[in-house]
This record gives structure tokens, C-alpha cells and sequence, in this order.
């Protein structure tokens, strides 16, 4: 860990353009220079070195993975033969009826299943180079490379700083002012920085339900995650914070591959570029967002995507 | 009619409330025009006595701080962390899972024992160590403790003269024998049995004849320790841990139940162990529960008489403990000791000892009730 964020911080040069504009006059040179080192250890696995903006259309890298991946509960068969490649820097969103496993695909994904006592996966689930359902993976360090965001907001009752600040402390070993400045950055991120700054170490059940989804975003990036799984992340919010959240996701897809779970139809084809359509199981259709929206292959898609049944 | 019914009804629930509520009014005005007239400074800082205008509380009171602090202190890292394993850790193979209702099971039948039981068993358990480990009287190991024979000299000063242990041979008196008379140490004027007496005080004070007969006596530290540990306090606060530690831990399970599974899963989801989860979020979050819940039981733990009879018994205190296996009373004790007696001015006594204790109840659970308000809100 502390090996890979020295080689990290050597590379600096892709940093700058992930790092929110600062402004420099209330901050001292070794501020300024602690708060572009830290996120660059979050941002570590981030970006290949290669340039990612003309690859990803020709080309893209393959982030998450997901090949004849069988799960189940007891007995029941909660995911049947999943195949699916999830993008590097796009948003996947998966859409279907309740119960038809869509949930499930990202509580495998970072391996909160394992928590399921009767849980148990067959296939192949890679996250990059790394074999996800194998026993011998690092959980805690996968999940540190897995942000999760879920349905209800979930801040810890602690602070706003401490809940940010939650993650790091787990994963690095980085002085007070580092730390600062990343608790900072995470919450520049993720939109909510000019709300809370004033009080940072109020109690983050104070903020509304809003800002608390955004603060859960933010702790969930600064563990520098490369990839964020949003489990109907505004089901519990109004429209006003709705729409925030979706402009978030939108400026988030620059850095991360998301992959959101909404029941929302008109939310899946606002912010994902992917879409995959789950059904009892199984992947009834994945592909562009605009084709499964608007020239489905599938009929149950069809029926789906235009209000029928679901 | 039917309306009747329901404002008759209305009279009826007033009426039982009522009753409790008077019942408690009638028996603290009781205690209070009993009491009061004793309570005073002096009733607090002193011994009791047989002459009822000099009697006091302060052995008891102050054997009460040392058992419940005891008791308090073992009790609440053996009960959180049995919560802690029952409700975090959650075994998900069938055996596993068996054995884990079963603890369930028995940690809440526990809690019903009556606490007389209690002391039974801390009595074998602790106090005599099921006799496998010497009996308290002349135990296995101890430490923190000096023996000495004492001499009375022939200017009729005690000459103590430290010897190995408790059951090392007497010391006899020869020449070139030192001994200790207070904290200087002297060497023995040793003359024969029938030799006369010096005239000088100095010199008789440190003499002592060759047929001198010592006694053996022990000076204990703070920290003197003995297993079996006896009839003192460490037992006394075992024992009472044994009764307070079911309801230490069913309330410590509940504080961490009622801890949201959504927080415990968004710290999995950062990448926490299970240690980091129990320590970083379960436990801050429950601690409002865990405190209620740790002096509620202390509080019960101060009032509790039988454990403690059985295992200290009735003795006449006239200090406060100096050490963990010291004798001592505790307040209940105390007032049952004066209770039981015939004459009425020690009934007074009773009663003033029982407003102290009301005092120290009330007082723990008003902090209980300020603590759990201050952390709730502090956080939400």
C-alpha cells in the first residue's frame, strides 16, 4: 500500500487535470502541495497512463467483467449465467423489475455478499486485472478499489470530517494536513464542499438527506476507488437532490466506472451511457443506452423500458 | 352506559397508579422522619458503633465504592465483549450456530438466577477455589505482603522482626538479632531470663529477654494479592459480577442491535475488518446503550445484600478496605445489621443508612439518564 502511493505520487502527470481548480490565495505553498499529492494516492489505479479519451470510443478498456457469473442464495438462483462488460469511465446503469437481481450483481461485485452467510457465486467476475470471486483476493483491498454508494443515505454518526475521513484512515498512513486536504478534494468532488465547509466537524446526520447522499459519495471516493457501485442512490431523495446527484454521476464518469443500479427510466437514460436490462436473473439485453431506450432487440425490454409491466 | 363504563374504567387505572405511587410516598416519608434526624458529616466518616449517638457508615459506605468499582471494572469489558462476539460475530455453520443459541439461550436465563445462587457459587469459586488452591486462610501465593514476630520489649515496645513468610519458623532470640522499632532498626539487647533490667529507656526499649516470646503478625500493600482470594472484596465484586454481567450483556446486545445495519455495511463497503467495524462504528454508536445499561446494572449491584452476606458475612468493620482481599462491608449489609437489632435508635440508623444508599441510586441513575441524553444528542 504505502509502496504504491510512493510510486504514485512520482506520477504526477495526469493529476492535474483530475484536480478541482483551487484557488490559491488563502492557501500556503505546502498546503497547495499536500492537496495535489493526496489525491493522487486515491486516484493511484485510477488512469492508465495511456490516453483515455481517444481509446475509450475506439477501443475501450474493459473495467468489470462479468462471464457466466451464476450466484445464489440457498437455494435460490439469484443470478443466472450474467455475461457483461462494464467500460472503463462510462456509466453502466442496470434497470429491471424489483428482485430480479440487479443488487446483486454489485453486492458481488465487491464482495458485501460475503457477509450473506448462505451466499455463494460460480464464474468469473474481474475487476481489471483482478480475479474478484477468487479466495485468495485482498476483500479489504477490493473494496477499497470498489466505492459502494447505497439506496438510503448511510452516514456514520460522526462528523462530516470523520465519515470522509473514514476510509483513509483505514487504508493509508498520511499526516493531519494530507488528510485535510483530501477530505477536502473528495468533498469538492463530490459537490457538497461549499455546503459543509463551515462545519466540517458538525454531525453529518445534521445535513439533509441530499447533502448526506452527496457526503456518502465522497466518502466513498476517498478511498480512490476505480470503480463507484450506486445501489439506487436516489430512491430516498427529491427531485432538486436528484438532480444533483445525476450531475455529480455525470462529472464522476471523467474518473471512475460507475455502475448504478435506479428504477428510474428516465434517470438510466439521462446519465448511463450502457444500459443493461435484468429480468428474473438473467441479462436480458445490454448494450448503448439510446438503442435499449429507443430500438430494443428484446421485447420484454420493450415492454419494460416503455411502462407495461415492471 | 357503555360511556359510564369507560369513565369508570378511566377511575380504575387512576386508581391502581395511584396506589404505587403512594405506596413509594408513604415509605420514603417513613425512611426520611427516621432518618434524618442521624444524618449528619460525622454519620458518614464514622465506624459503626454499639453506642448508637457515635455509630456511622463510613466502612460500609466506603466498602460499597470498592466492591461496585471492582465489580464495575470486570464487568464491563467480559459483558461488551460477550455482546460483542453474540451480536457482530454471527457464526453461519450449523454447528457453529448451535452453540451460539445455546450461550444465547443461558446468558438470559442467567439474568432470572436468583442472586443468592450467586453467592454460593462465589463463595466456592472464588473465596475457597474449590480448595485446590490451598484455603484462604494460609494460600498458594500471595503477594504484596511482609510478615513479621513481633516482641514486646522490656520497655514495653513492640520489636518487630521480619521473617521469610507466613509459615516460617519462629524467630528465637539470640545475639546480633536486629528488629525494626518503628521505622529504624535497631540490634537487640538481648539479656538472659532472669538477668536484671537496665535503668536506661533508650537501651530497654530495644532490650528483650532470651525466652521472649513473638507473635506473628502481616503488613499488607495496596496491591497485596492472595489466591484463593478469600472472603475480601475481590470476591465480593467477582460474585457481584456474576450477577449483573446477564444484564450488562442483554443490554449491551441491544444497544449494538439497535445500532442500523446500514452503517455497519457502508463500513464494510469502505473496505473495514470486522475489528475496524466492531471498533469504529458499532461501538461508538452504541455506547449511549452500553453506558445506561452498565450503570443500571452497577446500580443494582450496590444494592444487593445476599451475594455479598454469604460471601463477607456479618463482621464488625471498623475502616475502609486497604486492599482487594481486605474484610469489608457493604451499605445493605450494614443497614440489615442494624435492622435486625431490637433497640429503636438503631432503626433510625437503618433508616439513615438507607437514604444514603437512595442517594447513591439516584444519583447513578440520574447520570445514566444525563449520559444517554448527551450522547444522542451530540449525535443526531
Amino acid at each position: 500500500m504505502a509502496i504504491e502511493s510512493m510510486t504514485l505520487l512520482k506520477s504526477r502527470s495526469h493529476m492535474s487535470e483530475t484536480l478541482p481548480a483551487r484557488e490559491q490565495k488563502d492557501s500556503t505553498p505546502h498546503q497547495a502541495a499536500s492537496a495535489e499529492r493526496q489525491p493522487a494516492v486515491s486516484l493511484s489505479k485510477l488512469s492508465p497512463p495511456a490516453s483515455a479519451e481517444t481509446t475509450t470510443k475506439l477501443d475501450p478498456v474493459i473495467s468489470l467483467r462479468y462471464e457466466r457469473l451464476n450466484t445464489w442464495y440457498g437455494a435460490f438462483h439469484a443470478l443466472n449465467d450474467v455475461n457483461m462488460d462494464v467500460p472503463e469511465r462510462q456509466v453502466m446503469a442496470l434497470i429491471g423489475p424489483s428482485g430480479c437481481g440487479k443488487s446483486t450483481l454489485l453486492r458481488w461485485t465487491n464482495r458485501m455478499n460475503d457477509l450473506v452467510a448462505d451466499a455463494r457465486a460460480e464464474g468469473t467476475l474481474q475487476l481489471n486485472e483482478l480475479d474478484v470471486l477468487a479466495k485468495t483476493t485482498d476483500v479489504v483491498d477490493l473494496r477499497r478499489r470498489v466505492g459502494m454508494v447505497f439506496q438510503k443515505p448511510n452516514p456514520f454518526p460522526k462528523s462530516i470530517y470523520d465519515n470522509v475521513a473514514f476510509g483513509p484512515r483505514l487504508h493509508l498512513k498520511i499526516s493531519r494536513s494530507e488528510l485535510d486536504s483530501l477530505v477536502e478534494w473528495s468533498l469538492r468532488k463530490a459537490a457538497v464542499w461549499d455546503e459543509v465547509k463551515d462545519r466540517l466537524h458538525q454531525p453529518a446526520l445534521s445535513l439533509s438527506g441530499g447533502q448526506q447522499q452527496r457526503l456518502c459519495i465522497a466518502r466513498a471516493i476517498a478511498t480512490g476507488p476505480e470503480v463507484l457501485l450506486m445501489d439506487e442512490p436516489c430512491s430516498a431523495l427529491d427531485p432538486a437532490s436528484t438532480a444533483r446527484v445525476e450531475d455529480l454521476i455525470f462529472e464522476l464518469k471523467e474518473q471512475y466506472t460507475i455502475v448504478i443500479v435506479t428504477h428510474n427510466m428516465q434517470q438510466a437514460s439521462r446519465v448511463s451511457d450502457r444500459t443493461a436490462f435484468f429480468y428474473q436473473g438473467r441479462v436480458v439485453e445490454v448494450g448503448i443506452t439510446t438503442d435499449i431506450f429507443t430500438r430494443p432487440e428484446k421485447k420484454e425490454t420493450e415492454d419494460y423500458v416503455t411502462g407495461k409491466f415492471g | 352506559m357503555r360511556q359510564g363504563l369507560d369513565r369508570y374504567f378511566v377511575y380504575f387505572c387512576i386508581a391502581t397508579a395511584s396506589v404505587s405511587v403512594a405506596i413509594l410516598v408513604v415509605l420514603l416519608t417513613a425512611i426520611f422522619v427516621q432518618g434524618l434526624p442521624n444524618l449528619s458529616w460525622r454519620f458518614l466518616t464514622s465506624p459503626p458503633s454499639p453506642h448508637t449517638a457515635e455509630a456511622g457508615i463510613y466502612p460500609a459506605l466506603f466498602g460499597t465504592v470498592w466492591v461496585c468499582s471492582a465489580c464495575a471494572l470486570f464487568t464491563l469489558p467480559i459483558g461488551v465483549g460477550t455482546a460483542i462476539l453474540l451480536e457482530e460475530f454471527k457464526p453461519s455453520s450449523h454447528a457453529a450456530r448451535m452453540l451460539h443459541g445455546i450461550v444465547q439461550v443461558n446468558i438470559t436465563n442467567l439474568a432470572g438466577v436468583p442472586s443468592v445462587v450467586y453467592g454460593i457459587i462465589g463463595l466456592t469459586a472464588f473465596v475457597g477455589m474449590f480448595g485446590l488452591l490451598g484455603a484462604p486462610s494460609n494460600p498458594s501465593f500471595e503477594t504484596g505482603v511482609r510478615y513479621y514476630d513481633q516482641f514486646l520489649s522490656e520497655g514495653d515496645r513492640g520489636l518487630l522482626v521480619p521473617v521469610a513468610g507466613r509459615n516460617a519458623p519462629d524467630t528465637t532470640v539470640r545475639d546480633g538479632l536486629t528488629a525494626l522499632l518503628g521505622k529504624q532498626r535497631f540490634r537487640v539487647n538481648v539479656i538472659g531470663e532472669n538477668d536484671p533490667i537496665t535503668e536506661d529507656p533508650q537501651l530497654r526499649a530495644v532490650t528483650l529477654r532470651s525466652d521472649a516470646e513473638a507473635g506473628r503478625i502481616s503488613r499488607k500493600s495496596w496491591y497485596y494479592l492472595q489466591i484463593p482470594f478469600g472472603r475480601g472484596v475481590l470476591a465480593g465484586a467477582l460474585t457481584l459480577m456474576l450477577v449483573v454481567l446477564p444484564i450488562v450483556i442483554v443490554s449491551s446486545q441491544e444497544a449494538l442491535r439497535g445500532v442500523p445495519g446500514s452503517i455497519r455495511e457502508a463500513a464494510f463497503g469502505l473496505g473495514a475488518t470486522r475489528w475496524q467495524v466492531v471498533w469504529n462504528v458499532t461501538l461508538p454508536a452504541s455506547v449511549p446503550g452500553i453506558m445506561t445499561g452498565a450503570i443500571l446494572a452497577t446500580s443494582r449491584a450496590i444494592g444487593e445484600a445476599a451475594p455479598v452476606l454469604i460471601i463477607a458475612g456479618i463482621v464488625y468493620i471498623a475502616s475502609a478496605p486497604g486492599h482487594l482481599m481486605d474484610d469489608y462491608s457493604v451499605m445493605p449489609l450494614q443497614i440489615y445489621n442494624w435492622a435486625q437489632r431490637p433497640q429503636k435508635e438503631f432503626h433510625a440508623l437503618a433508616a439513615s443508612g438507607i437514604i444514603v444508599l437512595l442517594v447513591i441510586l439516584l444519583s447513578f441513575n440520574a447520570v445514566a439518564v444525563f449520559v444517554r441524553q448527551r450522547l444522542q444528542k451530540s449525535r443526531s
